[in-house]
């Protein structure tokens, strides 16, 4: 029971600084854009950690979703209409089918195999990226689209210039995506995503078809990052290559595993802690880069399940 | 199909009422011929060892029943049905569960999580995101059910990976039994247990198979425990068959005693 009780009051207390963060940030140096980058990236950190907390799968090429969720964004407001919904949707759909057909390919391959396909397919789309100038814009990103406001049918909110505004409709887009992922983790479908986590023979043997588990949540893991990319175009109504490379997928894996990868939002306070350090210190130094190293090192040292297991395991002794 | 079967086809829907039929089996990897040429048949009903000296093949010969992988040569039958190439996740739905002689549970989570799991697949809801009240409240029932039966009730909510060794072997058997098998297969279920641990699992093994309609075949080098529990012996010896008998008939069995004799030559 206080078990129970201690979770809803972690709960609590995550959404409690996540809708008030427009009134609390600017107080402790912050500012509104970076409540959207945390937000963003702990989506497409959760993503990963979804298929490498939950089902022990490690993809070290998930930034090649996320950066296809924000070329199909950027594609759809610039090509297709201008429409922010449809912009999402355009974004994971990309990411999501992307992976859903490389998914069918590497099912099979496990550990280091598995993460190296990974890399290599996620390195092949940054190319494409990279060197398909006319489409994408190539090294200078795709750029001449932007976010348009929401025409709700009885009010319109206007996402693009108003701040707080925009905030709240990426924390509105989170909220959804967390509720989903939690709700398939809370299923038997998700449950058999721990088996396979736990003990990959002992699920076969139970009469799991594990590859094919495997895709599905490897797929799902794909939308729910290509969404998360897609988020990411509209906050900076840009697409770039980099957004597809493994340096970002390593980025995404760190998040996870600082903030503690068997914790379901393990990611969220990795996030946190990436994106301020990363904002605070790339004023300082352009090398701030290693310090973040340096703590990701210092993390995995002492605090082996991560900043957030850290803190459970106090607080459940 | 059935009109031109004739002789042949008669032989094969024999009546015989055997839950596992093997059919001259073998196994090759490489130059090694793990098991040679074996064939057997496990009535319904029957709690069948396997033994024999190390290397002599058993864990492979499981491996084939279970479908870990195919045999290079021979058939198997399950239930009279030919499962020699049908995957391992289809061979459980078909009513055949095996444990692992290393013990193969999820460490991480909860007795009563191991079993619900093993239920809710067997159940057919592992690709479901969601399932009714009664459904659940299904599963729940089924697993306290062998909870019972396994004497894990009063630990259910303790972490697997925190168990003595015997309790996670217990746990291993429990979880096999949320599939409601009909052939249960068990690779060396007492193997580096004290007396007591040993007593607990055949035990628990013995009241399974009294309970009615369950096979079991199981490897077993705990010769107390074979020929205390075991209706029926099989002996392999290097890959190959080398008796089957009623356990006096076995134990007085020359070539057998010169096996062991030999292995421990």
């Amino acid at each position: 029971m206080t078990v129970e009780t201690r979770k809803l009051a972690g709960l609590a207390a995550i959404w409690l600084l996540l809708v008030a963060a427009p009134f609390w940030t600017p107080l402790v140096g912050g500012y509104t854009a970076l409540g959207d980058r945390v937000l963003v990236l702990a989506l497409a950190a959760m993503s990963v950690n979804f298929l490498l907390g939950f089902t022990g799968v490690l993809s070290f090429g998930h930034a090649a979703y996320f950066g296809l969720g924000a070329y199909g964004a950027g594609f759809a407001l610039k090509f297709l209409a201008p429409s922010t919904p449809l912009s999402l949707v355009c974004g994971t759909l990309l990411g999501g089918i992307a992976g859903a057909l490389l998914g069918l390919l590497i099912v099979r391959r496990r550990g280091v195999y598995f993460a190296m396909v990974t890399i290599a397919f996620g390195q092949v789309l940054y190319y494409i990226a990279f060197q398909w100038s006319s489409l994408t814009g190539g090294d200078d990103g795709l750029r001449g689209f932007s976010r348009q406001p929401l025409d709700l049918g009885f009010t319109r909110i206007d996402i693009l210039s108003n701040e707080t505004a925009f905030y709240y409709f990426v924390l509105v887009c989170f909220a959804l995506l967390v509720a989903i992922m939690g709700f398939v983790l809370r299923s038997p479908f998700g449950r058999a995503m721990i088996a396979i986590r736990e003990n990959e023979r002992r699920a076969r043997f139970l009469g799991l078809a594990v590859e094919r588990h495997i895709w599905i949540a490897f797929t799902l893991s794909c939308f729910f990052i290509g969404f998360a990319g897609a988020l990411y175009a509209l906050v900076n109504n840009f697409a770039d290559p980099r957004g597809l490379h493994y340096s970002q997928s390593g980025d995404f894996v760190m998040m996870a595993v600082m903030g503690g990868m068997r914790n379901f939002w393990g990611p969220l306070l990795g996030a946190v802690v990436f994106v301020v350090v990363q904002d605070y210190l790339s004023s300082v130094t352009v090398n701030w880069m290693s310090f973040v190293g340096l703590l990701f090192v210092l993390v995995v040292l002492f605090f082996p399940r991560g900043l957030l297991g850290f803190i459970g395991k106090r607080a459940a002794a | 199909m059935s009109g031109e079967g004739g002789a042949s086809g008669a032989s094969e829907a024999e009546p015989t009422g055997a839950i596992l039929k093997v059919d001259s089996v073998s196994k090759r990897f490489g130059d090694l011929i793990a098991v040679r040429d074996v064939s057997l048949a496990v009535p319904r009903g029957e709690l069948r060892a396997i033994i024999g000296p190390n290397g002599a093949g058993k864990t492979t010969f499981f491996n084939l029943l279970s479908g870990f992988f195919p045999p290079t040569s021979g058939r198997i039958l399950f239930d009279g049905r030919d499962v020699t190439l049908v995957a391992a996740h289809r061979r459980v739905e078909l009513g055949m569960a095996r444990t692992f002689q290393i013990t193969e549970i999820f460490p991480e989570l909860p007795i009563h999580e191991n079993l619900r799991i093993g239920a809710e697949i067997a159940a057919g809801y592992a690709l479901r995101p969601w399932i009714s009240r009664a459904e659940r409240a299904a599963i729940q029932r089924k697993v306290e059910e062998i909870l019972d039966i396994a004497g894990l009730a009063s630990k259910a909510h303790r972490l697997v990976g925190q168990l003595a060794h015997g309790d996670q072997r217990i746990v291993e058997i429990a979880t096999a039994l949320t599939l409601q098998p009909r052939l249960l297969l068990l690779d060396e279920p007492t193997a580096g247990m004290g007396d007591q641990e040993t007593y607990a699992v055949s035990k628990l093994v013995r009241a399974l198979h009294r309970r009615g309609d369950l096979s079991i075949v199981l490897i077993e080098h705990d010769m107390r425990v074979v020929f205390n529990l075991a209706e029926r012996i099989t002996v392999l010896d290097q890959g190959r068959l080398l008796a089957e008998g009623a356990p006096a008939e076995i134990a007085a069995n020359s070539a057998v005693q010169a096996a062991y004799l030999g292995e421990a030559a």
